[in-house]
């Protein structure tokens, strides 16, 4: 087992340490990674729960708390640090996914992921609709937050929120990474695998797979609060279902095998936006379409189990 | 009756026309191996079903340890020390065996960590003597997935008495194995829960198998409990012979 991690381990660190110094050379790459790392991180939430084998169709909820939060707070309060974004980010996103994660845990399969849609629409609705509060469709500019009482120029705030979102996705790398060898991981993926068993040996499934759900409602508010700080915006369409969609085709396009699936998958998502979008205007959807579609065919088990395929292929000989 | 462990009281349960259990006493006393024995669809099952709390009886009630279970759920009654093994190996099939064991390990254990591995935990080298005990330790780092289904069945059995629990309940525990290996199997089984100081209740259709390892021997038939006795008793009982043995 650790000889198929290690490799893809490997990977992960560099492409951390690609995030790290290749903006230093190419500005416009700061916003850029650090894009890829937030939204590898709410991704990171969305392979906690196909472990269990169960798919969100509405984990952009929690993506759009943790971005309303630091919306709200500056358009309420005030100012802002990026920590107490984050911290508050995190901890709104993790109470909501505590309390729709009670009705959605009782549920698998399409009933778990339409419900979990049917609940992010009510938050979209409330968004969109509640224009005295939140704007409506216009949104909430978030505007350039602190760090730890220190204020940054544009130039430079790009590079700071590069480096927090890069803090944060490793730390959330590895401790997603222990969670998925630990018991609790293992009970996770037990649940996929025979649940009635599960409760057999005197342990609730519905349990393990809520506090899985609110760990990744936890890491969704993260993610969410940073894209809210990188573009400087929260608009209702956080919360649309075609944003959970987007987090899911993430998920199966990195592979769900690995934690670092969420960051090798979000990497070619936003590599093919930023490039098609600025070439091929209005198709990088087709591209990303075609892109999927590859993926599905020929590495069903996405870009890791592109390495894991490569790997075994090494080791029989060939 | 000092050593009853499990005792079922008046237990009624029919599915539509199906009456699988008509009012049914059974008590299973500490230490022996107890063989259920009786035509399919006599509702043998149901009573595993019943006493594992995946049923719940129209009528009647089951008691453990002198506490009442009747209705608690699967999981609720696994924490009191009744412990279950299915007819078809109920495993995790994507994860080794040892993986399986330990997940049991943990179960057992409670309150499970979210941070240290799996594998850290203290209990693997007692799942080790386990998976040895039952003769399926050279498996260990083997997908449950790749395993046949005789040896599928040992590591169901192990996953069960890594629970440590006071009572076994083993639905069939050698169908699905060729008939070469079932003595085998029964052997190993039935040291190893000697070993163990469990209690166990098991389903069987093969009279050889009762004969040889049943201490008691309780005939269900037509959802009543037709005889208790030893196996000679029960099998020499000419009703018996006939209506379920069918000699």
């Amino acid at each position: 087992m650790s000889g198929r991690i290690k490799p893809v381990t490997t990977i992960a660190i560099i492409f951390f340490l690609v995030s790290a110094v290749a903006p230093l050379l190419v500005s416009s790459w700061a916003t850029l990674f650090a894009l890829i790392l937030a939204k590898g991180i709410v991704v990171l939430g969305i392979i906690l729960l196909l472990q269990a084998g169960q798919v969100s169709f509405g984990h952009a909820m929690f993506f759009a708390t943790g971005a309303y939060t630091a919306a709200f707070w500056g358009k309420y309060v005030g100012g802002g640090d990026i920590v107490l974004f984050i911290a508050l980010g995190g901890i709104t996103s993790a109470v909501f996914g505590l309390i729709v994660g009670l009705f959605v845990v009782r549920y698998r399969e399409i009933f778990f992921g339409m419900l979990n849609l049917a609940f992010s629409m009510v938050l979209w609705s409330l968004l969109e609709k509640m224009f005295h509060y939140t704007n409506g469709a216009d949104g909430i500019r978030v505007p350039r937050p602190a760090l730890l009482g220190l204020s940054f120029t544009p130039e430079t705030f790009q590079y700071v929120i590069l480096y927090v979102s890069l803090l944060i996705a490793v730390v959330a790398f590895y401790g997603v990474q222990r969670y998925l060898d630990s018991p609790l991981g293992h009970m996770l993926r037990a649940i996929k695998s025979n649940e009635t068993r599960l409760e057999y040996l005197g342990t609730s499934a519905r349990r393990v797979l809520l506090i899985g759900y609110v760990i990744s409602a936890f890491l969704g508010g993260i993610g969410g609060t940073l894209v809210a700080i990188i573009q400087q915006i929260a608009t209702p369409e956080f919360g649309f279902w075609t944003k959970s969609g987007e987090f899911v085709f993430i998920a199966i396009l990195g592979g769900s095998a690995h934690a670092f699936g969420a960051f090798a998958g979000a990497a070619m998502f936003e590599c093919v936006r930023f490039y098609a979008a600025a070439h091929l205007v209005d198709t990088w959807q087709l591209i990303l379409g075609v892109v999927l579609i590859v993926i599905i065919l020929y590495a069903p088990n996405g870009l890791i189990g592109l390495r894991q395929r490569y790997g075994q292929a090494k080791q029989g000989g060939h | 009756m000092a050593n009853v462990l499990l005792s079922a009281k008046g237990i009624k349960i029919r599915f539509g026309g199906v009456v699988a259990a008509d009012g049914i006493d059974l008590d299973v006393l500490q230490g022996e191996n107890l063989a259920i024995i009786g035509p399919n669809g006599a509702g043998k099952t149901t009573f595993l079903n019943i006493s594992t709390g995946y049923l719940r009886p129209q009528a009647g009630s089951i008691t453990f340890l002198g506490q009442e279970i009747t209705a608690q759920l699967p999981r609720t009654i696994t924490k009191l020390g009744i412990a279950r093994a299915f007819q078809i190996p109920q495993l995790f099939l994507d994860q080794t065996v040892m993986e399986n064991m330990l997940i049991a390990a943990a179960s057992r254990l409670g309150s499970p960590s979210g941070f240290r591995a799996l594998s850290a935990l203290p209990e693997l080298p007692e799942m080790e003597r386990l998976l040895d005990l039952v003769g399926v330790k050279l498996y260990a780092s083997r997908k449950a997935r790749e395993l046949p289904e005789g040896q599928r069945k040992l590591v169901d059995i192990a996953l069960a008495l890594a629970l440590k629990p006071r009572l076994l309940l083993m639905d069939e525990p050698t169908s699905g194995v060729a008939s070469a290996e079932k003595l085998e199997i029964m052997d190993i089984l039935t040291s190893a829960l000697a070993k163990e100081n469990v209690t166990s209740v098991f389903v069987e259709h093969d009279m050889d198998m009762v004969e040889r390892y049943a201490h008691r021997v309780a005939v269900w038939n037509v959802g009543k409990i037709q005889k208790v006795g030893t196996p000679a008793e029960v099998l020499a009982d000419p009703k018996v012979r006939e209506q379920v043995i069918g000699i």
